[in-house]
């Protein structure tokens, strides 16, 4: 049976001209705030990122691209880079594959099941900052978390926890995963309710167990979601500042610098705008380029008319 | 079809909209908010009256306004600054006085946007040193050096060259004070040392003393860094001496082997793990800090200035008021070039914008006379710097820390003061990194000496 085609009026190119000063004064409040706000200061970072700039004199010391390579041969710098990239990794391998599970535990009947979900979300609607103060005062020597494993262990017990250059990455790793595994949770709760149940009774019928479901029904069909979490959670990692900032300060010694805490340590204590700069370029690029390429590897598929196409 | 006029109507809700958001962006604020004469400011009085004035220079009768950045944001000092301003505004009615008070970090912060928008603040806090110096070389502040030779009141030699660049003057001190070594005496007793050790080695001694009778010997604050950068430069001042630590500022290297030999000292010290646990990690301040430590008891020695007993009673028992705290200058480098009196230091002043009116430098005038000098010495916990003022210390731990200001030959400024700002962040992150266990003395030298280029 061949489908019709439904005759819909096609724009005329005089329709679509006249369509344009609407559209335009439309988008013009957003557009503004967008370009004054967002664009012109990337614009600016590029340009400060030429020179060397200490903010107080005019800016007059070009140095091309040294800012860059400066950057680059700075072990901290690469340091920082490692850290973001460790956070990506874990989060990616521990926290998301926490909040699926949880999101799978908690789409089943369970009696307070809604007081969970509740519970588990809470966490992301704090604010960065006051979660870092909050966790200080539990990491701290002697502090709340030191006391509950002295009390269970019987004796006096330091952990160290923030002190140890070894282990704060890893306690700020815990932290950032308590704010956010909620969210993603959340998340991928929604994709779950949004599976047909028909096809999970259908594979029931068919003499499916619970891990060929899970494993050849629910997994793909949660993949758009799960994709749309990858994608925060990596751009989120790769641009993680406030946390770090208030509870360590990117210490001690740089052990949990981020390459945001990098990049405010160098402008906003060293004066050193013109460097700073370079840096918030390049974490601009590595963002700019994760998110495109993921975009047209990953997301393509799920988004009608993204920026890429896969193949196309 | 309605289309066409709801179009319209949209249309026309949507360009108000824009034109109310542009037009509310630069209305508002336009004027410039630095005190410049004749300004359009409050003023208190209309009278004609103008207080007693000794300089020279004639002030206008028209009303002027004074904006006056200051970082002590706890009582007594806030109130003493506001009492001084009210004073000062009671001589010279058409005189108004605009106070902004800011902590410390933010205030770093304020004070370089304001900066950077050409703003300068009539007077506001300034450490001296390499920070000023960028200041001066941006132009932003006013050579006072003429006018202050015409104040009624000296100061104290070793203040005045902190707000010196090139040996003019930018700025009046109020405040100078040296570090030293708080210890907490019942805890010296406990572990049966007699007095504060006169040398390197009998410190070390005495860490050793203290470690054994189960005591902490040294509570740092390595997580804010500069604590663990006094150590370092008392023992770079005790090695070194005065002549080299100057030159090291003005050849703008730390290629004197002294300075390495001030690393490998230390590493001594570093050696036999005196320090509270998560050293790396604490804070000066707060309910966790190293002050909190020695106020505990927790720790039996601070390296810290003249602030520590305030901030230590702020965050734990007093010490003092048992008489239970006492001080003692960093003890005497056998070999090192250095005068046992020679002190690490540094303190407080305010700089002079370059728009500031004569009436700011009238103010500062007021602000440096003996008489206020003493009340800051006596009500502010902090050391004046006027000459004649020094009597006004009480507190016996303070007067030996003035005392020890007085004799001393030679005050080096913080080394993340005396340097600019990037010099000094690497010098505080290469000792931290020493004092982690991770770093070598040479280190040190090689972080800094990259950060002069």
């Amino acid at each position: 049976m061949t489908a019709t085609r439904i005759a819909t009026p096609s724009p005329t190119r005089r329709g679509a001209a006249r369509k344009w000063p609407i559209i335009l004064a439309l988008l013009a409040p957003a557009l503004i705030l967008y370009v004054v706000f967002v664009i012109f200061p990337i614009g600016q970072a590029f340009r400060y990122s030429l020179f060397d700039w200490n903010g107080l004199q005019p800016l007059t010391d070009f140095v091309g691209t040294e800012n860059f390579a400066q950057a680059f041969e700075d072990p901290v710098f690469r340091g920082a880079l490692t850290h973001n990239g460790i956070i990506v990794a874990l989060t990616l391998l521990l926290q998301l594959p926490f909040a699926l599970f949880l999101a799978v535990l908690l789409d089943q009947d369970l009696r307070g099941r809604s007081l969970m979900r509740l519970l588990f979300f809470a966490p992301y609607v704090l604010s960065e900052v006051v979660t870092a103060v909050v966790w200080r005062q539990i990491f701290r020597p002697d502090g709340l978390l030191d006391a509950s494993v002295s009390a269970v262990a019987g004796e006096p017990f330091q952990g160290l926890w923030i002190a140890n250059p070894d282990i704060v990455l890893y306690s700020v790793f815990f932290v950032v995963s308590w704010k956010y595994f909620g969210f993603h949770m959340i998340l991928m709760l929604a994709g779950l309710q949004q599976i047909p149940d028909d096809l999970e009774e259908a594979a029931a019928i068919d003499g499916a167990n619970w891990w060929q479901t899970f494993r050849h029904i629910t997994v793909p069909l949660l993949g758009p979601t799960v994709r749309v979490s990858i994608f925060l959670a990596i751009i989120g990692s790769l641009q993680l500042f406030d946390l770090v900032w208030v509870m360590t300060g990117g210490g001690p010694v740089n052990a949990s610098n981020t390459m945001a805490t990098y990049l405010i340590d160098w402008a906003f204590r060293r004066f050193q705008f013109g460097y700073a700069s370079a840096v918030s370029v390049i974490i601009f690029v590595l963002s700019l380029v994760v998110a495109i390429a993921y975009q047209r590897w990953a997301l393509s598929r799920d988004l009608d008319g993204a920026l890429t196409v896969r193949g196309a | 079809m309605r289309t066409k006029r709801s179009r319209l109507l949209l249309l026309m809700t949507v360009l108000a909209m824009v034109l109310a958001a542009c037009g509310g962006g630069d209305g508002g604020e336009a004027t410039d908010s630095t005190g410049t004469t004749a300004g359009d400011s409050e003023n208190t009085t209309t009278t004609a009256d103008s207080g007693t004035d000794t300089t020279e220079v004639e002030p206008t009768e028209e009303p002027v306004t004074i904006e006056w950045w200051h970082i002590q944001n706890n009582d007594p000092g806030l109130s003493l600054w506001q009492a001084v301003a009210d004073e000062f505004m009671a001589e010279h009615p058409n005189v108004t006085i605009d106070i902004t008070v800011q902590e410390n970090e933010a205030f770093k912060q304020a004070l370089q946007t304001s900066l950077q928008a050409g703003d300068v603040p009539d007077i506001f806090q300034s450490w001296g040193g390499g920070g000023l110096r960028e200041q001066v070389d941006a132009g932003l502040v006013m050579d006072i050096t003429d006018a202050a030779a015409e104040f009624d009141s000296e100061f104290n030699g070793a203040a005045a060259s902190m707000m010196e660049i090139d040996e003019r003057m930018y700025g009046v001190p109020f405040d100078l004070g040296i570090v030293g070594v708080w210890y907490n005496k019942a805890l010296f007793e406990e572990a049966g040392i007699d007095g504060p050790p006169a040398t390197w080695d009998e410190m070390l001694e005495d860490v050793q003393t203290l470690k054994d009778a189960g005591i902490t010997p040294i509570s740092l604050a390595a997580g804010d860094k500069w604590p663990a950068m006094f150590w370092y430069g008392y023992m770079a001042l005790r090695i070194a001496g005065a002549d080299v630590m100057q030159q090291a500022g003005i050849d703008e290297n730390f290629n004197d082997p002294a300075f390495v030999q001030a690393g490998e000292e230390l590493q001594r010290l570093i050696d036999l793990d005196p320090f509270q646990p998560g050293y790396l990690a604490t804070p000066w301040d707060g309910p966790d800090g190293a002050a909190a430590v020695l106020a505990n008891s927790e720790a039996a020695m601070l390296l810290m200035g003249h602030w520590a007993p305030g901030t230590m009673s702020a965050n734990g028992p007093d010490l003092a008021a048992d008489d239970n705290l006492g001080w003692f200058i960093f003890p005497e480098v056998e070999g090192g070039a250095g005068a046992a009196t020679d002190a690490f230091g540094g303190g407080n002043g305010f700089a002079v914008g370059k728009d500031a009116p004569p009436e700011a430098l009238e103010f500062l005038e007021y602000l440096s006379s003996v008489d206020v000098a003493s009340r800051v010495g006596s009500e502010a916990n902090l050391l004046p710097t006027t000459v004649g003022s020094e009597g006004s210390i009480t507190d016996p731990n303070l007067v030996d820390v003035i005392s020890a200001r007085g004799e001393a030959g030679y005050v080096q400024l913080y080394l993340d003061q005396a340097y600019p700002p990037e010099v000094g962040a690497a010098v505080n992150d290469s000792i931290v990194t020493l004092f982690s266990g991770d770093g070598v003395p040479q280190d040190v030298v090689d972080a800094v000496n990259a950060s002069w280029e």
